[in-house]
Order: C-alpha cells, then structure tokens, then sequence
C-alpha cells in the first residue's frame, strides 16, 4: 500500500516533533547540576577491598581496638557521633587506649545513608575522611530532611576544604559504591543487623551506648589485653 | 508503508531510551526516574555489560540501525520491496532475542527490573510486530 506525499509529509513533520522532543529532554539531563546517586548491590571486585578494612583513629599498639558499624542517616548513630564520641575521643583515643575503626553500613530504609557514605569516602581520597565523616553526622537533620542530600554533602566539602574538582568526579563514579556495599556485607556475615553496633574483641553490642559505657569497657579490656 | 512509518518512529523513542540509560552509565545524568531502585540495581550489575561492552551501548547502536533502516526503507522507491521488511524484521528479531535473555537475567539472576528495560523491551517487540506485518504486506503484494 503506497502512501500518499501528503501521508509522508505528515508522517516527516510527527516524526521531527517527536525527534526535537526527544533531544530536548535528553539535552536539559545533561545540562542540570548533575544529582548523584550511588548504586546498592553493586558487583564487588577484588580492588574495592584490597588493603581497605574501615576507616581508623587512634594509635596503631592501643591495647583495645572498637569497630563500628553505622550508617550516616541512623538517629542513634548521630547521636553517638555528636554526642558521644568526643569524649571517647578526648578520654581514649588521643590518650593511646583506644584504636576505633569506622565501618560502613547503610540500612536500606535511609535513602540518603549510602550517598553520605560515599561523601566521606570521596573525602578521605583527600585526607578528611573525619572531618567530613563529623560534619555529615552533625548536619543530618538539615539533609536527611532534604529532597536531595547530595548539594548539602558537597557543601561540607567545600567548608573543609576539598578540592571540588575531584570530589565531585570521586562522587559521580561512585567509585566505593563496592567498597561501601562490601562493608556492609562483612557486617551481615558477623552478624550486624542494626546501628550503631560495636565489635569489641570479636563481641557485638548493639543498642544506645554512651561514652562511659566504652570507658568502662576499655578499662576492663585492657588488662586483658595487655597480657 | 504505514508499517515502516511506525517503526521509524518506535525505533525513534528506543533510541531515546537506550540513550537515556547509556548516559546514565557513564555518569552523564545523576540519576534514573525508575521508582523502584531497580534500574540502578540492573545497571550496576556485572550483567550490564555484554563481552565487555555497555548493554545501554548496544542498545544506542541497536535501534540506531533500526532507525536508519526504516527511515531509507520509507523512500517511494522501496515501496513494496520485501527486502527493507526482511532486514527491518531480522534485526528486530535479533533485538528480542537479546531482550529475552536480558529479561531472564533480570528476573532470575539479579532479581530486580529496571521499568526502562521493560519500557525498551515493549518497543522492540512492538517493532517487530510491525516489521513482520510489513513483510507479510510486501509478500500479499509480490504474490498478486
């Protein structure tokens, strides 16, 4: 069936319009600041864990060394983080006796956990993995509420000095989305199911801890520890 | 030729899917309008790559030629020629083949469904259909 040269005109002028629309969406996705998100079950590869096993402060011959494990958009963990743990700091860690380790994970029900991760682990390529890790915890009313937490993070890079450049090249690679699902899944295989949970000498605590509960239990572990 | 006009335009809008994914891959646009989660899942996954090659890619490539063949296959000329039906619905066949085996690997290996996936999969099988009545079409008018 043949058609007509008005058929085909008509069908070229359609064909134009939705060509132009087509172009016009994919042409404004591309100029918007870029929104990152960092993927979940991402395939884990040998090099995302490679030497890594968290984050660490305090001295490498501490007698006694916590891990935790917490996710950046959990109450209790900001609590802890704000709270908490400058005393921990101040009391344990700078003093020698305390060696902590940060481990990532990010509850599936927090949207924004894993992007927040991924901020503080583009930030620590830079040498400031804690301080973007304390600033991310101490504004996370302020983007946990937000439609897009993303600008919020790349704000806290800025103010610690980060060079955005590579921050934000760092962010839309999602570059440790394997190293942050693979935290994760060490978690689950010790037994991790809420946050913050500590791992102490092979032992998990989960629940609301405050700083002289880790005191105490530093003061008791390390006798047995120095032994 | 009404059949040819429609897979023009259906491989039009694939092409704008795969794009849209493609430039999702490779870290163009942020983030997908999936709903779900599971286009970031799919995408992320080791299956989002074919012998080391962007599925999104193939994709962009794919309905490229479809477009190309259906936009020369509507010259007056070829009205009526079976040929630019047999290519329109051989590469759409190999299209739904592969779309097969990437929806079987959606449900059965990464369990989670990316809505844009399906979204191609319903064009590509829409083309299809429209290619094979094209070919049917030229055959009924080479037979009378």
């Amino acid at each position: 069936m043949a058609t007509s040269p008005g058929g085909l005109k008509r069908f070229y002028a359609v064909f134009i319009v939705v060509a132009l629309a087509g172009l016009g969406i994919l042409g404004y996705l591309l100029a918007k600041p870029s929104t990152v998100s960092i993927p979940v079950n991402v395939a884990i590869q040998p090099s995302d864990t490679a030497g890594f096993h968290g984050y660490v402060k305090g001295s490498a011959s501490a007698p006694v060394e916590i891990t935790e494990f917490a996710d950046y958009q959990c109450p209790f963990c900001q609590t802890f983080a704000t709270l908490q743990m400058p005393t921990i700091e101040e009391r344990l860690i700078k003093t020698g006796r305390l060696r902590w380790r940060y481990r990532d994970f990010p509850l599936q029900q927090h949207p924004f956990s894993r992007l927040a991760a991924h901020s503080a682990a583009c930030a620590d390529e830079q040498g400031k993995f804690w301080e973007q890790h304390q600033r991310i915890y101490e504004g996370q009313a302020d983007w946990a509420a937000s439609s897009d937490a993303a600008p919020v993070f790349r704000g806290y890079a800025k103010a610690i000095g980060l060079d955005l450049g590579r921050y934000d090249a760092c962010m839309s690679s999602a570059k440790y989305a394997g190293r942050i699902q693979a935290s994760q899944q060490e978690g689950e295989r010790l037994g991790v199911n809420s946050t913050p949970t500590l791992m102490v000498g092979g032992r998990l605590y989960q629940g609301r801890f405050d700083s002289d509960a880790i005191i105490h239990l530093v003061d008791s572990l390390a006798p047995l520890a120095a032994k | 030729m009404k059949f040819r006009m429609g897979a023009a335009l259906l491989s039009l809008l694939g092409l704008f899917v795969a794009a849209y994914l493609y430039l999702y891959k490779i870290g163009r646009i942020g983030t997908l309008a999936c709903g779900t989660g599971g286009c970031e899942t799919v995408q992320a996954s080791e299956w989002s790559r074919f012998h080391g090659v962007e599925v999104a890619l193939i994709g962009v490539l794919g309905y490229a030629a479809l477009l190309v063949v259906s936009l020369i296959s509507l010259q007056p000329q070829l009205a009526g020629r079976r040929w630019p039906a047999a290519i329109l619905a051989a590469l759409a066949g190999g299209g739904v083949g592969f779309t097969a085996y990437l929806t079987y690997l959606e449900l059965f290996v990464i369990h989670a469904i990316c809505r844009w996936c399906v979204t191609s999969a319903t064009i590509i099988i829409a083309i299809l259909v429209v290619a094979l009545f094209d070919f049917r079409a030229a055959t009924d008018r080479q037979a009378t």
